[in-house]
C-alpha cells in the first residue's frame, strides 16, 4: 500500500472509528465507572461491586430479569411464527406490484411513533375498549372483559411493533431461495412439511437468526410497550434501569444493571448463534 | 477622525448592549406553565427568546445532574426537591434577590419556599404554582371514597389506580393516622412508617386495575368509566369534572398533599437575566392567571387569581373549604438519602403477589 | 406397437390469462427412448414439461404414464422425476443427502438409502463423494448428481429441462455424448428440452419440433434434417441457406423460383406444390452445395459467386459467397482439401446443387 492510499484508508476509517470511540466506548467506560462506584454518604463515593451485589441480593432485581429475558424470548419465538408465514407469502407467492404493495402495507405500522402504536393497542384492549364492546356486541362474552395490563398485552405490543423486523430479513432471505428448489423437493417426492424442514428452514436460517437477534434486542430493551400495556406485576429491566436512574437518582446501580442487561443479552445472542450453528459474520454479513 | 472614533464606539457599546439584554432562556418546566401567548408577551417585551422543555420533578433533576447543572437557565422542580438535589449534586445555584420584585410574591409563601429551599445559608428557590395531591373520584359511582386508605375497600375493587411513587406512600401513611413528615428527621421512625404503609399498599393491591404512569393515562381511565377512584393531581380531577360533573377533585379527610413549583437557577445556567426577566414577567397578576387558566393550579402571585376563569375558581372552592385548605400537608424538604428508603419499599410492594 | 408407451400426451392444452402456451399437443413416447422437445425460447416447451412433472395443470387433454391418467396425481406422487435447467440441487446438504433426499421421502431404511445411493453414484461414475458439498463440485460433476437423484428413485421417466444450458461448450459437447451413454446405462425414457438443436440431433431418438405451441414435426433426427415437413423445421434444425421469391414453374414436386433479386432457383417441393407466381422459399443445406474453381460443363446449373469471407473452423469451415448480380450471399462448408484449399477473399467460385438435395416451401400466411 503506499503512503497515499493508506492515508486515504484512515480518512475513510475515521468517521466509522469516532462514531465508534465517542458514541460507543466512551459511555460505556463511563458507565461502567459508574457502576463500579458505590455511595457510602452525600457526595462520597468508593470502587467496589457493591451494585453488583445489591442485585443478586434482591430477588425482585433478578426476577425481574430473568422475566424480561423469558418474555423476550418468547416474544421472538412467536415472531418468528407469526411472521414467518408473512414472509413466505410475500417473498414466494406473490410478484411484482402486490409483493411491494404487501411490503409497504407491513411498513404502515412504523410509520407513527411507538408511542401512538401503543395507545393504540390500549384503546383496542381497554376494558371499554374495541375488543371487549365487539365480543359483548356479539354475545361471547357477557360483560366488559380487560384485555390490557396483563403479560398477554404486552406479548401483544412487542410482537407487532417487532414484527417488522423479522419479515424483513426473513423476506430477503426467502427471496434468494431458488424456486426451483423448492420444486426439485416436491419433484422427489417431499411433502409441504418435509420441503419446510429440509430446504426452506435450513436456506432462511440466517434470516431467521438475525431477525431473531434484532426482536429479541427490541424486546429486551424495550420500555414503553410493558410499561403502557403492563399490569401490576408486569415489571420489565428497563423499567428497573429507569426508576433506578430518574426517580430513584440511584446512577450507580442503573448503571449496574445497564451492564447486567447487556451482558445477558450478549450471552443470549451467543448461545442463540452457537444453537443454531451460525456465526454472527454469516448473519449480519448479508 | 475624532467623530469616527466616536460613533464607532456607540456603536459597539450598542451592539454590545443589546447581546447582553436579549438572551435566549432555555426553560425547564411543567406542560402548561409556559403557555404561548405568554412567551409570545415576553418575547416581544424583553426581546428574549424562550426555548421550553417540559419535565417532572425527577427528570429535571436527572437532566441537570447529567449535565453538572447545564444546558438550562431556569428550572422549575418542587420546592421538597432542591436542598437534598443541591446537598447531593450542587446543580443549582443561590438567588440574587436583589433582581427579584418580591413585591410580586405572597409573602408567605414566599417565606415558606425560602425556608425549605435553604442550603448553607443561601437560598436557591422562589415559588411559582402550587396544587394538592389527593382524591379524583366518579362521586356517582365511589361517593364513599373520601379518603385514601379507601381506595383499598372492596365496593371500589378494581376500579381504583394510584402512582407507585412516594405521595402515595405518604398519602397512605396519613390515612392511616401515621406522620411521615414529622418523621422525615428520624431514619429509623420513617422506616417504620414505611414497613406499615408497605403492608397495607401490599393488601390492597388486589383491589388496584392498574398503577398509573402518566396524567393522560389516569384521565382516560377516569373518564372512560374503568376507573371509579384514583389518587391524582387536583387539575386532573378539575379538567375531568368540565366533561363529567360527576367526576371531581375530593380533598381527603386525612389532607390533600400541598407541592410548590419553584423557579431555581440552574449551577451552569448563561442567562441569569432573562431567568430573572421571566420570573418578574410572569408573577405580574395578569400573567399569573393566564398561567393558572392553562396550568390549571393557582398561583404564588399577589392577586393572582384575579383574572382566573369562574369556572375553575368554582371547582377549586368546590374540593377545599377553609377545614380542607388548612388541612393540606405542605411537603418539607426531602433529606438526601430518604429516597433509597422509599426506593425499597415501592419494589417489595412491586414484587409482592 | 409392441411396447406400451411411458408416456402418452393427448391434445394437451395450456392456455394463460391472454394467451395459449401449448395448444392441442400429442404424442407418444415408447419405453427406454430418448424424446427431445426442440423449440426456440417461448415456444411453450417448458410450459409442457412442467404439465408433465405436475408443477402446471393442463387447460385440457390427458397425460398418462404407463398407461395411468396423471392429471389428478400432484408433482410428489408421479413416477417422473426431472432435472432443473440450474439443476436445483440442494446446497444446505451435502452429495449424499442431495442423492438420498427422494429416498428418505419414502421413508426407505437409512442402510439401505445409503447403499442404494452409493450404488447411483457410483453409475453415474462419482464414487465415494457422499460427504462433498454441492460448492465443491465442477459443472459436469453436479450434471451427473443431478442425474443420480433422479435416477435413485427409478422414474418411469426422466425429465430433463435444458441441463446442459449453464455448461461452457467444451463440456457441453462431452456431457452430449455422457447423457446418451447414461440413458442408455438406466434405460429409462428420457424427456429432454432444450432450444440447441445439435443437442437433440446428437441425443435422441425422436425429436419433436415445437414452434408456437404446436408440434410441427416428429420425427428421427435424419426425418426432421433431410425431410422437414415445413419451412419452420427447414430452417431451424441444422443450418440452410434461404431464399425467397415467386414461383416461376413447375414440373411434378419439382419447382423453380425467380428470388426477389433476380436470380432463378431450383428445389423439391415436400408437400403440395405451389401454384406458379405463388411466394415460396427454398431451403439448401451448406454441404449440399458443391463449388468448383473452373465452371462445370453444364454452367447453366452453377452460378457464379464472389467469396465474401472464409470463415475457417477445421473440418467445419465455412466459406460466405455473393451472388454478384442478386446480391444474395450464399454460405457453404468448405472441404479442406483439394484446390478449394488456397480460397481467398474476392475469389471467383461456382456453386451448384441437386435440386432433389434443396427442400422448396409456400410461404407460410402469404
Amino acid at each position: 500500500m503506499t503512503d497515499r492510499s493508506k492515508l486515504g484508508f484512515y480518512l475513510l476509517l475515521m468517521p466509522l472509528m469516532l462514531w465508534l470511540i465517542t458514541l460507543i466506548i466512551l459511555p460505556h467506560i463511563g458507565l461502567f465507572m459508574v457502576s463500579i462506584s458505590e455511595k457510602i454518604g452525600v457526595r462520597e463515593y468508593e470502587t467496589g461491586l457493591g451494585n453488583y451485589a445489591v442485585f443478586f441480593n434482591e430477588p425482585l432485581y433478578w426476577r425481574t430479569f430473568a422475566r424480561t429475558a423469558f418474555m423476550s424470548i418468547f416474544t421472538t419465538i412467536l415472531t418468528l411464527v407469526l411472521g414467518f408465514p408473512v414472509a413466505y407469502y410475500i417473498a414466494k407467492l406473490t410478484r411484482g406490484r402486490t409483493k411491494t404493495t404487501l411490503f409497504l402495507m407491513c411498513l404502515i405500522p412504523f410509520w407513527v411513533s411507538e408511542l401512538v402504536r401503543t395507545f393504540g393497542w390500549m384503546i383496542l384492549l381497554r376494558e371499554t375498549g374495541v375488543l371487549s364492546n365487539f365480543l359483548q356486541y356479539t354475545g361471547v362474552i357477557g360483560g366488559p372483559v380487560e384485555f390490557l395490563y396483563n403479560d398477554g398485552a404486552i406479548m401483544v405490543g412487542l410482537v407487532y411493533t417487532s414484527i417488522l423486523f423479522m419479515i424483513v430479513p426473513l423476506v430477503t432471505t426467502l427471496d434468494s431461495l431458488d424456486d426451483s428448489l423448492i420444486e426439485a423437493g416436491y419433484d422427489l417426492g417431499g411433502s409441504g412439511y418435509s420441503i419446510m424442514r429440509e430446504i426452506v428452514i435450513p436456506h432462511a436460517t440466517p434470516g431467521i437468526v438475525s431477525g431473531c437477534i434484532v426482536v429479541f434486542m427490541l424486546s429486551l430493551g424495550n420500555y414503553l410497550t410493558p410499561i403502557l400495556l403492563g399490569g401490576k406485576d408486569s415489571l420489565w429491566f428497563t423499567g428497573l434501569i429507569y426508576t433506578q436512574f430518574i426517580t430513584r437518582f440511584n446512577w450507580e446501580l442503573g448503571s449496574a444493571f445497564g451492564f447486567l442487561l447487556l451482558a445477558l443479552s450478549s450471552t443470549i445472542v451467543f448461545l442463540g448463534l452457537k444453537l443454531s450453528r451460525q456465526s454472527l459474520t454469516e448473519t449480519m454479513g448479508r | 477622525m475624532k467623530l469616527g472614533l466616536a460613533s464607532t464606539t456607540v456603536l459597539v457599546a450598542a451592539l454590545s448592549t443589546t447581546s447582553l439584554s436579549a438572551d435566549t432562556l432555555r426553560l425547564l418546566t411543567w406542560g402548561g406553565y409556559a403557555p404561548e401567548d405568554v412567551i409570545a408577551l415576553f418575547e416581544a417585551e424583553t426581546g428574549h427568546t424562550v426555548e421550553v422543555t417540559t419535565s417532572n420533578n425527577e427528570e429535571m433533576i436527572a437532566k441537570l445532574r447529567a449535565t453538572n447543572g447545564g444546558g438550562f437557565d431556569l428550572a422549575q422542580p418542587s420546592q421538597d426537591r432542591i436542598a437534598s438535589a443541591q446537598e447531593e449534586f450542587g446543580i443549582y445555584k443561590p438567588l440574587d434577590m436583589s433582581m427579584v420584585d418580591a413585591a410580586q410574591f405572597i409573602p408567605s409563601m414566599m417565606e415558606a419556599t425560602a425556608a425549605n429551599t435553604t442550603y448553607e445559608g443561601e437560598v436557591y428557590g422562589l415559588p411559582h404554582v402550587w396544587g394538592t395531591s389527593g382524591l379524583v373520584v366518579n362521586t356517582a359511582e365511589a361517593g364513599q371514597v373520601t379518603d385514601y386508605t379507601d381506595l383499598c375497600d372492596e365496593s371500589v375493587a378494581g376500579s381504583v389506580s394510584y402512582r407507585l411513587k412516594r405521595p402515595t406512600l405518604i398519602g397512605f401513611a396519613y390515612a392511616m393516622g401515621l406522620d411521615p413528615f414529622a418523621a422525615y428527621s428520624d431514619a429509623d421512625a420513617y422506616q417504620g412508617i414505611l414497613d406499615e404503609v408497605e403492608a397495607a399498599l401490599i393488601e390492597c393491591k388486589p383491589n388496584v386495575k392498574t398503577y398509573w404512569d402518566g396524567g393522560d393515562e389516569i384521565k382516560n381511565l377516569l373518564r372512560s368509566g374503568e376507573v371509579v377512584a384514583a389518587m391524582a393531581w387536583d387539575t386532573g380531577g378539575w379538567q375531568l369534572n368540565a366533561d363529567n360533573a360527576d367526576i371531581t377533585f375530593v380533598a381527603p379527610e386525612a389532607g390533600a398533599l400541598g407541592w410548590i413549583d419553584t423557579f431555581v437557577l440552574p449551577a451552569r445556567g448563561r442567562a441569569d437575566e432573562a431567568a430573572y426577566d421571566w420570573i418578574n414577567f410572569v408573577m405580574r397578576p395578569e400573567i399569573a392567571s393566564m398561567i393558572t387558566n392553562t396550568a390549571g393550579n393557582f398561583t404564588a402571585a399577589v392577586d393572582g387569581d384575579a383574572e382566573v376563569s369562574a369556572e375553575l375558581k368554582a371547582r377549586y372552592q368546590g374540593s377545599f373549604d377553609q377545614a380542607a385548605i388548612d388541612n393540606i400537608k405542605w411537603y418539607p424538604p426531602v433529606p438526601a438519602g430518604l429516597e433509597a428508603l422509599e426506593g425499597a419499599t415501592l419494589d417489595r410492594i412491586n414484587a409482592s403477589n | 406397437m409392441t411396447t406400451p408407451a411411458d408416456l402418452v400426451c393427448k391434445d394437451l392444452t395450456k392456455d394463460f390469462d391472454n394467451f395459449r402456451a401449448v395448444d392441442q399437443v400429442s404424442f407418444e413416447v415408447p419405453q427406454g427412448s430418448f424424446f427431445s422437445i426442440l423449440g426456440p425460447s417461448g415456444c411453450g416447451k417448458t410450459t409442457l414439461l412442467r404439465m408433465i412433472a405436475g408443477f402446471q395443470f393442463p387447460t385440457s387433454g390427458d397425460l398418462l404414464i404407463k398407461g395411468k391418467s396423471m392429471i389428478d396425481v400432484g408433482p410428489s406422487k408421479r413416477p417422473v422425476s426431472m432435472v432443473f435447467q440450474h439443476l436445483a440441487l440442494f446446497p444446505m446438504m451435502n452429495i449424499g443427502k442431495n442423492v438420498g433426499f427422494g429416498l428418505r421421502q419414502r421413508g426407505v431404511p437409512a442402510a439401505e438409502i445409503k447403499t442404494r445411493v452409493g450404488r447411483v453414484l457410483e453409475r453415474v461414475g462419482l464414487p465415494g463423494i457422499e460427504d462433498r458439498q454441492v460448492d465443491q463440485l465442477s459443472g459436469g460433476q453436479k450434471q451427473r448428481v443431478a442425474i443420480a437423484r433422479c435416477m435413485v428413485l427409478e422414474p418411469d421417466v426422466l425429465l430433463l429441462d435444458e441441463p446442459l444450458g449453464a455448461l461452457d461448450l467444451k463440456l457441453r459437447e462431452h456431457m452430449k455424448i455422457e447423457l446418451k451413454s447414461l440413458q442408455a446405462e438406466f434405460n429409462t425414457t428420457f424427456v429432454y428440452i432444450t432450444h440447441d438443436q445439435s443437442e437433440a440431433l446428437v441425443m435422441s431418438d425422436n425429436i419433436a419440433v415445437m414452434n408456437k405451441g404446436r408440434f410441427d414435426q416428429i420425427g428421427t433426427a435424419k426425418e426432421l434434417y433431410y425431410e422437414p415437413a415445413n419451412a419452420f423445421v427447414a430452417g431451424f434444425v441444422g443450418d440452410a441457406n434461404k431464399f425467397s421469391g415467386k414461383v416461376t414453374g413447375i414440373d411434378g414436386q419439382h419447382v423453380t423460383i425467380t428470388t426477389n433479386g433476380g436470380a432463378t432457383l431450383s428445389a423439391h417441393a415436400m408437400n403440395s406444390a405451389p401454384t406458379i407466381g405463388a411466394d415460396a422459399q427454398i431451403f439448401v443445406r451448406p454441404e449440399a452445395i458443391a463449388l468448383s474453381k473452373v465452371a462445370p460443363p453444364d454452367s447453366e446449373k452453377a452460378s457464379a459467386h464472389i467469396v465474401d469471407s472464409v470463415l475457417f473452423n477445421g473440418a467445419n469451415s465455412m466459406v460466405l459467397l455473393r451472388d454478384p448480380q442478386s446480391g444474395e450471399t450464399l454460405q457453404v462448408t468448405l472441404p479442406q482439401s483439394g484446390d478449394l484449399l488456397g480460397l481467398g477473399k474476392g475469389d471467383t467460385v461456382f456453386a451448384r446443387w441437386d435440386p432433389a438435395q434443396a427442400r422448396c416451401f409456400a410461404t407460410e400466411g402469404a
